[in-house]
């Protein structure tokens, strides 16, 4: 079941309330995006953690829902 | 064998280890592909673990990593990162230099 690309956002911004965000659906299918995100929570962690962070504020979803959400995660 | 014992069997026995969607040779996902190439690139060898053939490893490797997606690399017991992460530090660099480091290359 696709996910739209606002509430992928609207759960990055509840978990990470500083995070800027640019994402884009890739295929135009709801099912395929690329997203670049920063934040202050991501300075003096590593990738991995940076990532799980991204991952636990879309709350399961990442790999059922959401099929392919590719990130790119800096601090800020 | 309990599926955790059964993952770090896995990674003890190999040092370089992708869990991925099909094989090395035949990979079934864009994002297993893409690691599969960024290793074959370094000249890497690496055990290919394809969880599709094992539905209780598919789960289980993502909840032993606490990690959602496949891909999952492992270099000598460590979980290196999902496709993003890979293909981030392949881009850098940082990929050959840490597999330097660690004796793998």
């Amino acid at each position: 079941m696709p996910l739209p690309l606002e509430e992928i956002k609207k759960l990055i911004k509840e978990s990470i309330p500083d995070a800027t965000i640019e994402i884009k659906d890739l295929m135009g299918d709801s099912n395929h995006y690329s997203a670049i995100i920063k934040s202050e929570k991501f300075n003096n962690i590593s990738k991995i953690e940076q990532h799980k962070l991204v991952y636990k504020s879309l709350k399961g979803k990442m790999g059922n829902e959401l099929h392919a959400l590719s990130i790119t995660t800096e601090g800020k | 064998m309990d599926i955790n014992e059964k993952i770090k069997k896995i990674i003890s026995e190999n040092e370089v280890c992708l869990f991925m969607k099909g094989t090395a040779e035949a990979p079934q996902c864009g994002f297993s592909m893409a690691v599969t190439n960024v290793l074959k690139h370094l000249k890497v060898n690496f055990k290919d673990v394809n969880v599709l053939e094992d539905e209780n490893l598919r789960q289980g490797i993502k909840d032993f990593s606490d990690w959602p997606t496949i891909p999952q690399l492992y270099v000598k017991k460590e979980f290196l990162g999902g496709c993003d992460i890979i293909k981030e530090m392949f881009e850098k660099g940082e990929l050959g230099e840490f597999l330097k480091k660690k004796n793998i290359l």
